[in-house]
């Protein structure tokens, strides 16, 4: 579709809003609730995973060095990684505007 | 051969589901609307309607069951009454919200408390706001044949919505009336098979009802608004070819000796037809009145009524139900519909038929003869309550 959801206007929506594309929930940016922001310290990170298996939200990722990150589009900022994780890697600090 | 009986209303409407051919009936029992259900789940264990019924454990599951129902495509019919109107309220909504083109006839009854299973228009009130077409009928037939045209309007490609034919508790779907079964083979050809734009299909799947956030609700109110709106043109077209097809015609607005007329009453549903005996006698007494009858509920006929009462001096208007605290719920539609019209009548508003009270024909004649002197001079009350003891 060349319009953005945010561009859609009535006359462009389905009968009923049927959305007939499957999987589509994850276009939705939940990370703009968002009113703190995980900051991670990787230099204290040991790789234990307990972030990963917390996150509510299934957010936090592994990247190529096997470190876990959040994935920010869809991270609401609950900061329930930083209260799990065992060497305080992890720290919430205000959300600012972009 | 179309065939005429005496038969119960209730059991009427039910074999009008069964003329329309419906696929699924969710629905349970609540007076005074059990005797649809029944009937139907008696015609479905006979072998008489190939259809699916489910003996859901509640109203809120009845129309919860429709929705799934309707939305494969499948043709379903429920029908409810008062506090079970009430029950399903949060799904009636969504009835009309996803697009789902169930039919529904609604015996209105009043709510409790205290308890009543009589009728009024309470309950009819409650859903008004709800997104579904809405219809009253006045007797049997009208109720029977206004089922098989809401399949016919709901299911329309430009329309695709839910359908509410409103029938009097008691009053009309216990009487006992002569009824004309429309022929079975014009009713197949007046209803095609229903076919939903995009139904659940696990080949193609779908996801319907789903999460809409600020930055697409108010696009998919609008559309639902613009709709409900524009399928009026497909009521009227339905209506007409029903009247052509089968000789019984039916109108958004329903008049009767009102053209010229400088005082009108305004009734819905069927205690109009005690209204009309009164206007009889009063005319024959020499006074100038007439009656229109609000057929279409919703979407509300604005241009129909306006043209009604354009020559009217005085407007009695009878609502069934209260708006506690509020006007009167029909009269106050009505005078929204007539504020910005240059000319317009003198309107007053009363309430009555409360959980089942009689209006007789001397009721309606001193109603509309207390409405005179309220234009006339005006009252201290948004409206009055007639017939009850002071």
């Amino acid at each position: 579709m060349a319009k953005k959801p945010e561009e859609l206007t009535w006359k462009d929506l389905s009968i009923g809003v049927v959305v007939t594309e499957a999987g589509n929930a994850d276009q939705y940016k939940t990370g703009d609730w968002r009113s703190q922001r995980p900051i991670m310290d990787l230099g204290k990170c040991t790789k234990c995973g307990l972030c990963y298996v917390y996150c509510p939200e299934g957010c936090m990722e592994e990247n190529e060095e096997g470190y876990f990150e959040p994935n920010y589009f869809y991270c609401k900022g609950c900061g329930i990684c930083a209260a799990e994780c065992p060497r305080t890697v992890i720290t919430m600090v205000e959300e600012k505007e972009e | 051969m179309a065939k005429k009986e005496g038969i119960e209303v209730a059991i009427a409407v039910a074999e009008a589901a069964k003329l329309a051919k419906v696929d699924v009936v969710a629905a349970y029992p609540i007076t005074p609307q059990s005797h649809i259900a029944e009937h139907l789940a008696a015609l479905v264990a006979n072998g008489e309607l190939d259809a699916t019924y489910v003996p859901v454990e509640s109203e809120h599951s009845a129309m919860s069951t429709c929705l799934g129902s309707s939305a494969t495509g499948a043709r379903t019919f429920t029908a409810t009454s008062g506090q079970g109107l009430e029950l399903m309220h949060e799904v009636v909504y969504v009835a009309s919200s996803m697009r789902l083109p169930i039919v529904m006839p609604v015996c209105n009854r009043a709510l409790s408390a205290p308890l009543s299973v009589w009728g009024d228009h309470s309950d009819v009130m409650s859903v008004r706001d709800t997104g579904w077409i809405q219809i009253f009928t006045e007797n049997g037939q009208e109720s029977v044949d206004n089922v098989i045209c809401g399949f016919r309007m709901g299911e329309d490609p430009r329309v695709v919505l839910p359908v509410m034919i409103h029938l009097d508790g008691f009053h009309l779907s216990h009487m006992i009336e002569p009824i004309t079964y429309p022929d079975q083979a014009k009713v197949d050809e007046f209803l095609p098979p229903y076919k939903h734009p995009s139904p659940l299909n696990i080949e193609d799947p779908v996801s319907m009802g789903c999460f809409g956030p600020p930055f697409i609700y108010t696009e998919a109110k609008k559309a639902q608004e613009v709709n409900l709106e524009a399928s009026k043109k497909v009521i009227l077209e339905v209506w007409k070819e029903f009247g052509e097809k089968f000789g019984r015609n039916y109108s958004p607005v329903e008049k009767y000796c009102s053209d010229g007329a400088k005082t009108l009453l305004l009734t819905m549903g069927s205690y109009s037809e005690t209204a009309m005996a009164a206007i009889d006698e009063m005319r024959a007494e020499g006074k100038d009145v007439g009656l229109i009858r609000i057929r279409l509920w919703r979407p509300f006929p604005f241009d129909e009524f306006r043209d009604a009462v354009k020559d009217a001096d005085i407007l009695v208007v009878l609502d069934r139900a209260l708006s506690y605290g509020g006007p009167a719920p029909v009269c106050s539609e009505v005078k929204a519909a007539l504020y910005a019209e240059p000319k317009r009548p003198k309107v007053a508003s009363f309430v009555a038929g409360l959980g089942g009270r009689h209006i007789t024909v001397d009721g309606f004649k001193h109603i509309v003869n207390r409405g005179e002197e309220i234009a006339q001079k005006g009252s201290d009350t948004e409206f009055e309550m007639y017939g009850v003891r002071e």
